[in-house]
């Protein structure tokens, strides 16, 4: 080795390893915090099951006896609770994915109008269910909304990668404009929508903006099931090519990733992902830009750990803002996307405010 | 055993960036890639190792098409430094050189090893637990190029054949003695038997480390051969447009090539 080579080597800055979380105890941590806003969420509602009557409620359910606390956990709690787990752990890691396929850590379904895409393809079939659409809906039963949800996210989706694409880049100052465009517009159509309906569509599509479990209910638990299987079977088969996105496609693909192959697979999933939960819960922003990001604060941004944490942590936070939109306006509930972006949009403003986007720390 | 470009063109954009161009690369020889600005170096990088296909021509590593083999059996056999990555997410320099390991197909357990002898191939083992968005532009130069390292160190127990290293311009940012460093890694990895081509900048660079040199202008080839056969006064001075002389250094006896200016 060089005299030179030595001396730099000497008057290198050893900065200490970053504090990051080991992955098995984040498992742990997450997996915890999961547990136990389940369990709140399964106790606390309008009629409330206290911790104390929650086990005799579950042993009275798993027997079959129809108590009240048995018939509110089985009938409303428990698939609120499973939509709830689905639309965070669905959301937080398409967002994961989105900001590998982007190569930037602002990508969110939500805030780059992919969700407005999904919603409005579902409110446009909603509205349309009774005319054109007809055969449609009669034809998929309970998948026809979280299937043209799927569709519009999927076609947004395409749509933005086209539009910001510029010569195997993508320009992020662009996508976030593209994507804010294609959102206003997706709203105002929506807008329009709802402006032609009568007062309950309207009512049932405000919600939908605004985000909501409380119509949770059993065929929208059967109508994501197959996309919840859809997500759990593909997200570990593009772990690699994720991280190889990172580094830039031509790097992805000198790795050995097939790139349009993996870019097409991820595509898919996240409209798949965005779509159903849309379908379930309406929009729902900024839980895919908050929890990854958190995530890789703690983990750091390799995607072996970051699309499995994101799920959990996912799963949780929507469970706790569902938890807080039930508490803070007894008996009435506040808009979930509300909750949400209470949170959320803060830390999005702190994220676009830094401005070396090369570190998201 | 080589890697043998055949009659290749390329077009992109309405312009042919490689016309007709035919170089074989031998295992065991590192070979320079030279030439002005614009005469089809990254472009010559970019489809002989798979990343853009040919137009015309064929590209074949031991005689197998490279365009049949699917990406991750390629990239089994062949690693590239690119000119430049950027990165948006916080990950150490550790992390991204092991990055080199993900190809599908590897195994990534007790790949510690190979990180580690990879970082110090390079004197990067200091640099591992920072950040590799905050590291200058020779660094990161250093850093991918340990994880291209790490990349065929990681295949080399799924390969048989030839393997392929390439560097796009790797010692652009780097003081004098990380290129020198940087060039004798990539001399040794042909020395192990593998392929090394290197697009350089540096005439001089290219001709103290490369076996042979192959000469591209405005997408054809010029010339290709040892270094003495190319460096000659009229050839050079032809190719970048600018009158250059060619001497030699007594000691090592290669040659190096001044610029000359008006008062010369």
């Amino acid at each position: 080795m060089t005299n030179a080579a030595v001396a730099s080597r000497m008057n290198a800055v050893h900065l200490p390893p970053p504090g990051r979380v080991q992955p098995r105890n984040l498992i742990i941590g997450a997996s915890i915090l999961l547990a136990v806003a389940s369990i709140l969420s399964l106790s606390i509602g309008a009629t409330g099951i206290g911790l104390t009557a929650l086990p005799r409620a579950v042993s009275a359910a798993l027997a079959g006896q129809q108590t009240a606390d048995s018939l509110v956990l089985l009938n409303l709690r428990l698939p609120r609770l499973l939509l709830g787990l689905f639309v965070g752990a669905a959301l937080a890691t398409a967002g994961a994915m989105m900001q590998g396929l982007f190569r930037n850590p602002l990508a969110d379904p939500g805030v780059i109008g992919v969700s407005s895409g999904a919603a409005l393809a579902a409110i446009a079939t909603i509205a349309l269910g009774n005319v054109w659409a007809a055969p449609l809906m009669k034809l998929f039963g309970v998948y026809a909304l979280p299937l043209s949800a799927f569709i519009g996210g999927f076609g947004t989706t395409m749509l933005l990668l086209t539009m910001t694409r510029r010569g195997g880049d993508v320009i992020v100052a662009t996508l976030l404009l593209a994507g804010i465009a294609v959102a206003a517009f997706a709203e105002s159509l929506i807008g329009l929508i709802s402006y032609a309906s009568d007062d309950r569509e309207l009512r049932d599509l405000t919600l939908w903006r605004l985000g909501s479990l409380s119509g949770a209910s059993w065929p929208k638990v059967i109508a994501i099931t197959p996309f919840a299987l859809c997500l759990a079977l593909l997200l570990p088969r593009m772990v690699r090519s994720l991280n190889g996105l990172l580094l830039g496609e031509a790097e992805a693909y000198h790795l050995g990733v097939d790139v349009p192959g993996a870019k097409r697979l991820i595509v898919f999933t996240t409209a798949a992902a965005v779509g159903a939960a849309v379908a379930v819960a309406g929009v729902i922003g900024f839980v895919g830009i908050v929890v990854p990001h958190l995530v890789r604060l703690l983990g750091g941004p390799d995607n072996r750990v970051v699309l499995p944490i994101s799920a959990l942590l996912g799963g949780s936070a929507v469970l706790i803002a569902d938890i807080i939109a039930r508490m803070a306006v007894r008996p009435a509930e506040l808009p979930l996307g509300i909750v949400l972006a209470v949170v959320g949009a803060p830390v999005f403003l702190h994220l676009v405010l830094r401005r070396s986007l090369g570190r998201t720390e | 055993m080589a890697l043998v470009l055949n009659q290749v063109s390329v077009l992109r954009g309405g312009r042919r960036t490689l016309d007709d161009v035919s170089v074989t690369c031998e295992p065991g020889t590192l070979t320079a890639i030279i030439g002005p600005n614009g005469a089809g170096k990254s472009t010559f990088v970019r489809v002989a190792s798979g990343e853009w296909s040919t137009d015309v021509g064929t590209v074949r590593l031991d005689g197998v098409s490279i365009a049949s083999m699917p990406p991750h059996r390629l990239a089994s056999r062949r690693a590239v430094v690119p000119q430049a990555t950027q990165l948006a997410f916080p990950f150490t320099v550790r992390e991204v050189v092991t990055l080199g390991a993900s190809v599908p197909g590897f195994a990534t357990q007790s790949i510690g090893d190979v990180v580690g002898l990879a970082l110090a191939s390079i004197d990067a083992e200091h640099l591992q637990h920072r950040y590799y968005a905050e590291l200058s532009g020779g660094e990161r130069q250093r850093v991918n190029f340990a994880r291209a390292l790490c990349q065929l160190e990681a295949g080399a127990r799924y390969v048989e054949g030839s393997t392929v290293l390439f560097l796009d311009e790797p010692t652009s940012n780097l003081d004098l003695s990380h290129q020198s460093l940087l060039l004798a890694q990539a001399k040794q990895q042909a020395a192990r038997g593998r392929i090394v081509v290197a697009v350089l900048h540096d005439l001089n660079l290219a001709a103290a480390w490369a076996d042979r040199v192959v000469v591209l202008a405005a997408g054809h080839l010029v010339a290709q051969g040892a270094v003495q056969d190319v460096y000659r006064n009229e050839l050079l001075s032809d190719v970048y447009g600018h009158a250059v002389r060619v001497g030699t250094v007594p000691e090592p006896g290669y040659p190096f090539v001044l610029p000359t200016s008006p008062r010369a």
